[in-house]
């Protein structure tokens, strides 16, 4: 019997990716409800158990591609590829409304141009100053810091190596992750009380999930209008980083 | 039908794919210079245009919004296949780099709020949270 499983989830690797990442959602969610009571959005959850399975994987079998170098699980890597990947994040542009901008205002769009900006600039100011030195390198690590989906996608159009690519993701989610928490502890002190200033917020962080389960958290009420300005955000990141931001960099460097 | 919707999505992605490598060949850059942006903006204007007149009917939008929800998915599976293992012991890179984007991001906050206040409507707002596709 363990043949058969390996001889099938060998020959219909895709399948089994579905399958394993399904079964992966299914328990982050499962975790997120029962253990922190949605404060930790599942998504960000499951994103963390990619990243431990990877490890994981990689340290198995010394390969580069984390859990895909593992046989049987070898389908994640066509799943996470490069191709799929930027046809479901082109995908989440649909239903994208311009004129949801124009109510968050002149400041929500500066929110969101600075928002990118100063996450961008943290993210290479600490990329140099721990030696990184490829204009490659820098921009993708600069990019995780302001979605983990810009940071991949910018590095992967760079032709930045999977470890650095691998960075710029935990750097994403890293910020995710503490916006979940830090948000509704500062919420008192930043003002974080009303529409706009939830519009401002959801410009200047960005990462979705971690608006929206920090607002949630915060205010229930206030979680539509951070996400109104942060969908805009993640969009924007992925114009800007590979583009303007990556020849920035390269002019520094 | 389903298929129209995915052949719209893919024809963005080829047209927006091209369009950034043309750029970085133009700028002597061995890269794609934005394609995926280019094609998220040629997806919202082609599908505004279709929706105004009423050529975009519930089954071709299946098409799309089937991959906008596979989405956080992908990404899982994305991130179960980077080389974790190498990048583990710079992983203070990261954990830095995302701490101080997330405090600057906060600490503007207030500054771009500036003093104006409007009242909070009244009422549940779980309804109206964004979609489960677009959490990133």
């Amino acid at each position: 019997m363990n043949d058969s499983i390996m001889t099938v989830f060998d020959k219909y690797h895709l399948i089994a990716a579905f399958a394993v990442i399904g079964l992966t959602m299914f328990l982050a969610h499962w975790v997120s409800k029962r253990f922190t009571r949605g404060r930790l959005h599942g998504s960000a959850i499951a994103i963390l158990v990619g990243l431990a399975l990877a490890w994981v994987g990689g340290v198995m079998t010394g390969g580069k591609h984390g859990l895909a170098d593992v046989t049987l699980f070898s389908g994640l890597g066509l799943m996470g590829g490069g191709m799929l990947r930027d046809l479901a994040i082109i995908a989440t542009a649909y239903g994208v409304r311009f004129q949801e901008i124009k109510q968050a205002g002149v400041r929500g769009v500066i929110a969101l141009f600075a928002g990118v900006l100063i996450s961008f600039v943290a993210g290479a100011v600490v990329a140099v100053s721990f030696g990184y030195t490829s204009a490659v390198d820098i921009t993708t690590i600069a990019a995780g810091a302001v979605t983990y989906i810009v940071g991949p996608v910018t590095g992967a159009t760079l032709g930045a190596s999977s470890e650095v690519i691998a960075l710029s993701i935990a750097a994403g989610l890293v910020k995710s992750i503490l916006t979940m928490i830090f948000t509704p502890l500062t919420a008192k002190w930043i003002g974080l009380d009303n529409p706009r200033s939830a519009m401002i917020f959801g410009g200047l962080i960005g990462t979705t999930s971690g608006v929206a389960a920090g607002l949630a958290a915060t205010d229930a009420r206030l979680v539509p209008y951070g996400a109104m300005t942060a969908t805009f955000y993640t969009g924007l990141g992925i114009l800007l980083a590979p583009t303007v931001l990556f020849l920035a960099v390269r002019a520094l460097v | 039908m389903v298929i129209y919707g995915v052949g719209l999505l893919a024809g963005c992605m080829l047209v927006g794919l091209v369009t950034g490598d043309v750029l970085g060949t133009l700028l002597g850059i061995d890269a794609n210079l934005g394609g995926v942006g280019i094609a998220m903006l040629l997806l919202i204007l082609v599908t505004g245009i279709l929706k105004q007149r009423g050529h975009l009917p519930e089954s071709t939008e299946q098409g799309i919004t089937f991959w906008n929800a596979m989405y956080i998915p992908i990404v899982v599976a994305m991130a179960a296949s980077q080389n974790v293992a190498a990048a583990f012991s710079g992983g203070l890179v990261a954990l830095l780099a995302g701490a101080l984007a997330m405090a600057l991001g906060l600490l503007l906050v207030p500054v771009l709020t500036g003093h104006r206040r409007e009242p909070l409507p009244s009422g549940d707002a779980s309804t109206t949270s964004p979609a489960p596709g677009r959490t990133h």
